[in-house]
């Protein structure tokens, strides 16, 4: 049998035979991507309630009477492992990795549709394990989202006999639903290309979501392989981690374990899983800038080696979230080392990003307005990191509010950002309709303004020395009382931050029906997610042919060209002529009124 | 062809067609062929992080060496055998050839079912000695690492039953070509991965 | 146009924060310099770079903002500017790695004078040991942990048996002299911090971890915990005071050695129940508690915990504004002369008949038992009975009045705020789980149901 190459096999596709199979039991990649966006997001709303329980705990410890400390670190633990996993690892590749890829390869699905639908029905699962175990005898573990041994399966942690074995059971879970669907995304990209679509090819986006993917599916095993043995330790005695201990003024029966061999697992997974979530953020702002700043993005073969180098180097940096650990201090030497190496491509990312707007033609659309923003809380997440990477610099800042500051603007604001960035860029996309401009707008600053606020006043938190995961500091020598006042701002800052997502809620569903209709391409993009016969694209993506594609997807401006940009598909011989210029909502007379 | 022998290239400098109808750095194979060598990449991932867990794990003073019972060596020949019926049934398909192929399927799952059947027999042995998972790291490791692999068999079984009930519903042998071939892979793999961690194993 | 101005105004005023904050690190007191040399070396880096790239980055907003007529230009790449780029980012990540590094080597290696003392950390508090004539530490292990031997020591090593014990949270040492704090761990990860050190590090159990450092300034400096450790993990509280090496040297002969605490003289049973005499009248004859006279029940409560509460009033720890009836208690104390007959009062109460207290207070039992299985139960266990693991008295079956008054106490920072009041002071820190007096007597109501 000689290999059909998949691109000219006639693909079977499952078409939907009713409003179930449409939109419920569905193997269209882009009902699956609402599914797990919208999953994704429902559950960090949850997470973002917690985070506000906590800041109104830190900001007025006296004035609100909302969580006492068990349910304080039960709040820490789950709205860290919500945010990271089930919202942010979800959204970026089972969400848009699964709405982008098939597009923007031109591919008419994912290559394994059933595989797809059973990865989100399995996240599915997962999240409610997760969410079930705020309603079982002791509550969620509120062990940290570290879960480290041994605190978090002993007395005096929260949740430490049913709610850490649910994390665990729904971690393995995620990482099952997870496996899926990367094998998918990985090979969807490397097989199901259209016709001449090379790797050099893609848009970011795709690279991005690909090397998040393949880091992805070598990380989560170590999480997978932790969290078996962690359960093993819990529930049949065993002593992996467990080392020696009393509980209570009694021993326990555990013997020799080894604490440090489940952060090492931890973090093997747990630092690649920063890149899972900010490789796909990467991707999908480079695009967001290049296409508003009717420029193609500065050095693409950089941006993409600079992916892939990150990819790499992300697997031997785990270990500087250990410095402090007890481990074998002579790893600082190394550790510190290869953590600053990586500074080098982050920066250069950085550099091409902002030098895609150097001499651009910059439309100020919304989506731009949050890749700005992202550009800027990126710098100053990255930079703070070279802080904590530097070995020296950690010890005093280590499990102070800087860390909690570094992390949440290069890792919680960076991504969000990019989030909405992409979320407004591709709405038009997914629904056919624009936003609503006015609410978009307030939107970003609300949430640009507010993060600031939130964060930068943090890391001074942190240089004063206030350690995290603190349900209340008391008193001490050596903080002053003005840092009260100061976490009484951030906390007042998060609530109007948490109240501005509100508008986008309010925007996404108004929008919905009373929209502006968009168009088949409002934004005049040149790749190939634009270029569908259907806007919104309707199952199997392109009618009866599938595309072919002739250049890469960043043609725009190019010297004498008709229009200022040339869609991926379109022949040489066939530029488009003037009058198919994009609609631009900036001389739309119509949206003039928003 | 080369993923990374493309990526110093400009593709700005280059536009058209490149390549043929096949994308020009795609894979010369099926998706399912892709889709699988990336999940045995992920599964070696796994062990590979469970070896060096145990090694670390190991250097600890409780540790008590544990000696394998004598069942393991006649289950590996098991598993040999199996993986080897594999190979046949996979030949014979390849060749068009129908005759044996029944048999040579047939039996590489049977003896796949009596290689997990040999491990429970093991883990009895250990139990009726008093090896319990939570008596010595070592042992622990050993259920662990004998029970992981297992459930990677049974995976691999289910699908072996599914192709099954195909081929006794009497379908085109060639439409079972790609799932003989996937699964003869697969068995391989998990041999090695076998034959690795008994030698990890007895040797420590 | 507007984002260009408000990243610019953004720059400006992080800058201006920075200056303006008065939040910054607390003043140094251990030879660590170098450590606040590698931060603002890495604080005026990233510092220029955070301001230089922002501000190009506003330029080009401003800048190339869309106009009528203004195209984009066509640039795919630019090698050249690229590897400008990168080496330059290079420099200055060397700039700030390699001084790093130099001090990195400086804190992995530890001088060889340096004293070892041990830290060892458990649920939730800090205790000491130092070593003693023969400057050597015994070893010690978790699986030899009981109520007598807290450390673990092996009672078969000599070296362990002139170990200094300091069984409180604050420890000193002497100024000027390197230390290399040993760091044990008796239950679950901690972490012995002091901001004013720069240093930290974690305790892990079932391994000896490390730090060292030279103290360069006398005083008291807190110690906290920074690893999470449970429930308690932010009211684990120590402190460390440096002293001149001579009024260090005279703290340390106060503090008993490892064999002595083994051996503590036997108390005088009868001397403490003629002592007991006078506590009767407002605590009862059986020591069955009075609350006519604010006496709560004694019979049954641990003796150590007794033990340190007498001292605590008799010190002035406790009885203090606010608290009438522990001014008086604290006025009763004064009878007992010194740590023996407190100890003989203590044995003798131990052997008093241990009948559960008249019940005074009701409520809601399910939310006391929600409040109190969730927050109170990691310390006074799940039966309440109390452990000297955690410091916690018994709370089942003594007098549910009593409950009530202290927890007001704590919540109203009449007990628990005296500076060597440690473990009053974590009371404070935990009595936030129960919001008012509805919920406390919800808690005292559950109590009442354990007895």
């Amino acid at each position: 049998m000689s290999y059909v190459p998949l691109a000219d096999q006639a693909q079977e596709l499952h078409h939907p035979q009713s409003w179930v199979t449409r939109y419920v039991w569905s193997q269209d990649h882009k009902v699956i991507a609402i599914q797990y966006g919208g999953t994704a997001i429902l559950v960090g709303i949850v997470a973002l309630v917690l985070s506000l329980l906590m800041r109104m705990q830190l900001g007025f410890p006296e004035s609100f009477d909302l969580i006492d400390p068990s349910s304080y670190y039960q709040a820490v633990t789950m709205h860290g492992m919500i945010m990271v996993i089930y919202l942010l690892t979800a959204l970026f590749l089972g969400g848009f990795g699964n709405y982008l890829i098939p597009l923007m390869c031109g591919a008419r699905d994912m290559v394994f549709p059933f595989l797809n639908m059973l990865s989100y029905w399995v996240y599915l699962l997962s999240v409610l394990i997760l969410m079930a175990s705020f309603f079982v005898p002791g509550g969620p573990t509120g062990g940290g989202w570290t879960l480290y041994p041994p605190q978090v399966s002993m007395a005096g942690t929260p949740g430490s006999d049913w709610g850490i074995v649910l994390m665990l059971l729904s971690l393995a879970v995620f990482i099952v639903a997870f496996t899926m669907g990367g094998l998918n995304y990985v090979t969807t990209i490397l097989q199901a290309r259209c016709r001449g679509l090379t790797m050099m090819r893609l848009p970011l986006t795709v690279w991005g979501i690909f090397i998040a993917t393949i880091l992805g599916l070598f990380a989560f095993p170590a999480l997978l392989v932790a969290a078996i043995m962690m359960l093993l330790d819990t529930l049949l005695g065993t002593s992996f981690f467990m080392p020696a201990i009393i509980e209570s003024g009694s021993p326990l029966d555990y013997n020799g374990g080894s604490p440090i061999l489940f952060q090492h697992l931890f973090w093997f997974f747990g630092h690649p899983e920063v890149y899972i979530v900010a490789l796909p953020a990467f991707g999908l702002v480079s695009d967001v800038l290049s296409t508003h700043a009717r420029k193609n993005i500065f050095g693409y073969r950089m941006m993409v080696w600079a992916i892939i180098a990150i990819g790499g180097l992300s697997f031997v940096v785990w270990a500087h979230h250990m410095y402090v650990s007890g481990m074998n201090p002579y790893f600082g030497f190394f550790f510190a080392t290869t953590t600053l190496i990586i500074a080098v491509p982050t920066a250069l990312k950085v550099y091409n990003w902002v030098l895609t707007l150097w001499e651009g033609d910059i439309r100020m659309n919304v989506p731009m307005y949050f890749a700005i923003g992202f550009i800027f809380t990126f710098i100053h997440g990255g930079l703070t990191g070279l802080f904590l990477g530097n070995v020296v610099i950690d010890m005093p800042l280590s499990d102070t509010y800087f860390v909690v500051a570094h992390f949440h603007m290069v890792m919680g604001v960076s991504p969000v950002l990019v989030l909405f960035a992409a979320l407004y860029h591709w709405y038009p996309l997914v629904s056919g309709r624009m936003y609503h401009e006015g609410l978009a707008k307030a939107h970003f600053w609300f949430t640009f303004l507010g993060t600031y606020a939130i964060y930068l006043p943090m890391h001074y938190l942190g240089f004063l020395g206030v350690p995290r995961r603190y349900y209340a500091l008391g008193s001490t020598d050596f903080i002053p009382a003005s840092a009260q006042d100061l976490n009484a701002a951030i906390t007042i800052a998060a609530l109007i931050v948490g109240a501005a997502q509100l508008l986008f809620f309010i925007n996404i569903f108004w929008s919905l029906k009373h929209g502006k209709k968009a168009g088949s391409n409002p934004w005049g993009s040149a790749s190939l997610e634009w270029q569908t016969p259907d806007t919104p694209p309707i199952h199997g993506n392109w009618g009866d042919e599938l595309p072919t594609v002739y250049r890469w997807p960043y043609d725009y401006s190019v010297p004498g060209a008709h229009a200022d940009f040339i869609p991926q598909n379109t022949p040489e011989s066939e530029e488009p002529t003037a009058d198919e210029q994009h609609f631009d909502p900036d001389h739309d007379p119509s949206m003039a009124d928003l | 062809m080369s993923l990374f022998k493309h990526i110093t290239e400009k593709p700005w400098e280059r536009p058209g067609v490149i390549g043929g109808p096949d994308p020009e750095t795609a894979f010369d194979a099926a998706p399912e062929r892709v889709a699988l060598v990336i999940f045995l990449v992920v599964a070696s991932v796994i062990f590979s992080l469970l070896t060096v867990s145990y090694y670390v794990r190991m250097e600890l003073p409780d540790w008590t060496p544990l000696s394998e019972p004598a069942q393991l060596w006649l289950n590996t020949g098991l598993l040999f055998v199996s993986s080897v019926l594999f190979q046949w049934a996979r030949n014979l398909v390849t060749d068009d050839q129908q005759k044996y192929l029944m048999a040579a399927f047939v039996g590489a799952g049977v003896f796949a079912v009596l290689f997990i059947v040999g491990q429970l027999a093991a883990w009895n042995s250990l139990q009726s000695a008093g090896h319990f998972v939570a008596s010595n790291p070592a042992t622990s490791f050993f259920y662990l690492l004998t029970g992981l692999h297992a459930l990677h068999l049974l995976g691999g079984l289910w699908v072996w039953s599914k192709s099954l009930i195909r081929l006794l519903s009497g379908c085109e042998v060639q439409d079972l070509r790609l799932s003989i071939e996937l699964c003869t892979l697969y068995w391989h793999f998990l041999l090695i991965v076998w034959l690795v961690m008994f030698a990890i194993l007895s040797n420590t | 146009m507007t984002l260009a101005v408000v990243i610019f105004l953004l720059v400006v005023g992080s800058v201006i924060f920075h200056f303006a904050s008065p939040w910054w690190f607390t003043d140094i007191a251990a030879d660590w310099g170098p450590i606040d040399f590698t931060i603002d070396v890495t604080f005026w880096v990233t510092g220029f770079v955070f301001i230089t790239i922002n501000l190009f980055l506003a330029y080009c907003i401003y800048k190339f903002r869309q106009k009528e007529g203004h195209k984009a230009v066509y640039e795919p790449e630019n090698a050249k500017l690229e590897v400008i780029l990168a080496a330059v980012t290079t420099i200055g990540v060397v700039l700030m790695l390699a001084p790093g590094l130099f001090v990195w080597a400086t804190i992995v290696t530890v001088p060889d004078e340096a004293t070892e003392i041990e830290v060892m950390g458990q649920q939730w508090q800090w205790a000491y040991r130092y070593p003693g004539a023969d400057g050597v530490l015994g070893v010690a292990e978790t699986a030899l942990v009981t109520e007598s031997n807290p450390y673990g020591i092996n009672t078969e090593d000599p070296n362990g048996q002139d170990d200094i014990i300091v069984a409180g949270p604050v420890m000193h040492l002497p100024v000027g002299k390197p230390v290399k704090a040993l760091l044990r761990s008796n239950d679950t990860l901690h972490n012995y911090t002091v901001p004013q050190f720069r240093v930290k590090m974690d305790l892990v159990p079932g391994l000896i971890s490390y730090i060292w450092f030279e103290p360069t300034k006398i005083g008291r400096y807190d110690i906290l915990c920074e690893e999470l450790c449970g429930i308690g993990h932010f009211v684990m509280r120590g402190a460390v005071v440096i002293d001149t090496q001579e009024d260090f040297d005279n703290w340390l002969a106060t503090q008993p050695t490892f064999a002595e605490t083994q051996v503590p003289a036997a108390p005088n049973v009868a001397a403490g129940q003629a002592q007991f005499a006078l506590c009767a009248t407002c605590h009862g004859a059986q020591g069955e508690g009075n609350q006519a006279q604010n006496g709560p029940k004694l019979a049954g409560q641990q003796a150590w915990y007794i033990e340190r509460q007498l001292k605590y009033f008799k010190t002035g720890v406790r009885g203090g504004e606010g608290d009438s009836a522990g001014q008086a208690m604290a006025t009763m104390a004064q009878t007992l002369v010194n740590d023996a007959a407190i100890r003989n009062i203590a044995a003798y109460i131990a052997t008093l008949p241990d009948n559960a207290a008249q019940t005074t207070v009701s409520g809601d039992i399910e939310n006391g038992e929600h409040i109190y299985s969730r927050n109170c139960a990691a310390c006074h266990l799940d039966d309440a009975s109390g452990t000297w693991y955690t410091d916690a008295p018994t709370l089942a079956g003594m007098s549910d009045w009593y409950f009530v008054t202290q927890i007001n106490n704590f919540k109203a920072g009449i007990r628990g705020l005296h500076a060597d009041d440690y473990y009053g002071e974590q009371m404070v820190g935990m009595a936030a789980a129960m919001s008012g007096l509805e919920e406390i007597e919800d808690v005292a109501a559950y109590l009442n149901s354990l007895r």
